[in-house]
């Protein structure tokens, strides 16, 4: 019921804010910074999923995100694709791979699995370089259509889909948690072969988790390639996406649901504004040292830091 | 009681690498047993829990439990047939509460298992109960990060015990404890067998195992080199030399 409830909440919240923003802001700038931090919602809760949820760190973000991105370039070249189809179909593409990622490095912990992860994407990366006809290693051009399906620009358009993700990922995120399938990952991330012995399948939990989370980051990738027009390797598998979708969760909490938000609003915030007023090149730098002050200071994030807080004041 | 016996293992060998952790050992135990499993450090106790329990898989032999074959078997699935172990280094949930940490085993073993399912609610109810079976009930909501040693081997216990298994292994779950302590753990056990529950208890701990086990059996070095009656078991001349040297 309470679930219920969030999923209603998120999904009105949801419609309040993008009916909002279309009613009150017409500079397009707005919707592209504002994309790229529901983007990085989406990222960053997928990634939470599996790291944060389940304990097994991701380095992979970027290659599940391209796939879906470069599965999009597929569909755009075959002929007219609702965008809608093409996130599914990103979401599929990704969430296989997920899972056959899973497959594979599974039996690897810690660190092995984050070098595996990393391993993959660069496998993936050199995949797409050599297939010429996503464009390889020059990249490849998409005009965006002038006119959006819901009235609207083009880019209101993105927006207002980015947004739907953002509430689904969400939502799911939140489902999981406190339910069965959360319980179990929490046993996974704590100790497997207690899991094991309190009866949790942990293969099949793990799998369960790789493939959600990779399909959630490829269903974010497919409609980049209608956001920048111009698709390349370098840019689509930037390690950035990795950071930025692991650096997220560990600012903002990677125990709850809300971590992974305010990480990706606050740092995605910053990151904007930084693009504009001094430089893009900056951005990773500001993660760095943020990511370093709230290991130092905050190792639970601002989720943990507000709980402790509390904690100490009611006791 | 002349039935099958309900464990039985048939010349079970282990290696890591080079070294033999356990040669060739055959082993019977019966429904309602309680079974005192000693050795020195070192002598494959703990190494033979884990293959029968499927943490570490046996390269040679067969495990029969209750007339079905667990050779091959993943540990979650020995575990949802009724074999649960606690471990001997305690390995709480430690991000979640004690009451969660024995809601995984409800939800996931007996939940799993066909016939009735707990509702929510019973899952709540069944948590306290099996946490007040240790002393545990009023930190239900607590961190295992809160609790003392003892609690948290109590934890260990009651996390297997809510797997409602058929057979337990008990894995040095009253090391370091005071008498006092012991005598609680082993109060514990005796109820649980009482319930039903054969166990297996693996203990450096003499006083303890010789007032709960029915039966004793010795490993050294990898080979079982006793198996009796346990006043029996520890004047065995070989057992002598192994604890006592020559």
């Amino acid at each position: 019921m309470r679930v219920f409830r969030f999923w209603l909440i998120a999904a009105v919240a949801g419609i309040a804010f993008t009916a909002l923003t279309r009613a009150w802001i017409a500079n397009e700038y707005y919707y592209f910074a504002a994309y790229v931090v529901l983007q990085y919602i989406v990222l960053s809760t997928a990634w939470n999923i599996l790291g944060g949820y389940t304990g097994y760190t991701n380095f992979g973000t970027g290659a599940f995100f391209a796939l879906g991105a470069y599965g999009s370039v597929v569909l755009h070249k075959m002929g007219a694709v609702p965008l809608p189809v093409m996130m599914l179909v990103g979401g599929v593409i990704s969430g296989i791979v997920g899972l056959g990622t899973g497959y594979l490095t599974l039996r690897l912990r810690g660190v092995f699995f984050a070098i595996a992860t990393l391993a993959m994407a660069i496998v993936v990366q050199t995949l797409i370089v050599n297939w010429d006809y996503v464009g390889g290693s020059r990249g490849i051009y998409i005009i965006r259509p002038a006119e959006a399906p819901i009235s609207g620009t083009y880019i209101q358009y993105l927006y207002t889909l980015m947004m739907v993700l953002a509430v689904v990922s969400v939502g799911i995120a939140r489902s999981i948690e406190g339910s069965r399938l959360g319980l179990g990952f929490a046993a996974i991330r704590d100790d497997e072969q207690a899991a094991e012995a309190g009866g949790v399948p942990t293969l099949r939990l793990k799998l369960i988790a790789t493939t959600l989370s990779g399909a959630l980051m490829g269903m974010a990738g497919a409609p980049l390639p209608y956001y920048v027009t111009y698709l390349d390797p370098t840019s689509s598998f930037s390690l950035a996406y990795a950071v930025n979708s692991v650096a997220m969760p560990v600012i903002g909490g990677m125990t709850s649901w809300i971590g992974p938000v305010i990480g990706s609003i606050l740092l995605g915030t910053i990151q904007q504004l930084a693009t504009v007023t001094i430089s893009s090149a900056l951005n990773l730098l500001i993660v760095g040292l943020l990511l370093i002050a709230f290991v130092i200071i905050a190792p639970n994030g601002i989720v943990g830091l507000v709980r402790s807080w509390r904690r100490t004041r009611t006791a | 009681m002349n039935g099958a016996p309900l464990l039985s293992v048939k010349g079970l060998g282990k290696r890591f690498g080079g070294f033999v952790a356990l040669e060739n050992i055959d082993l019977e135990i019966r429904a309602g047993d309680r079974l005192g499993l000693i050795g020195p450090n070192g002598s494959g106790k703990s190494t033979l829990v884990n293959c029968l329990c499927g943490t570490l898989h046996n390269e040679t032999g067969s495990v029969v439990f209750d007339g079905r074959r667990l050779d091959g078997m993943i540990a979650h699935q020995r575990t949802r047939l009724g074999l649960a172990r606690s471990f001997q280094l305690p390995k709480p949930f430690r991000t979640l509460s004690l009451a969660d940490n024995i809601r995984i085993p409800l939800l996931y073993t007996v939940n799993a298992r066909a016939g009735h399912r707990l509702s929510d609610a019973q899952i709540g109810e069944r948590c306290a109960e099996l946490l007040g079976d240790v002393g545990l009930a009023d930190k239900a909501r607590r961190l295992p990060g809160d609790l003392t040693q003892v609690e948290m081997r109590k934890l260990e216990l009651a996390r297997a015990v809510a797997t409602q298994p058929r057979l337990l292994f008990a894995d040095e779950t009253m090391a370091g404890l005071s008498p006092s302590e012991v005598e609680e753990i082993l109060a514990v056990l005796f109820r649980l067998n009482e319930q039903g529950i054969t166990i297996v208890l693996i203990e450096h701990i003499m006083r303890a195992v010789m007032s709960f086990s029915t039966r004793l059996v010795v490993l050294v070095a990898g080979n079982k080199i006793a198996d009796g009656a346990p006043q029996e078991a520890i004047r065995n001349p070989e057992v002598e030399k192994a604890y006592l040297g020559e």
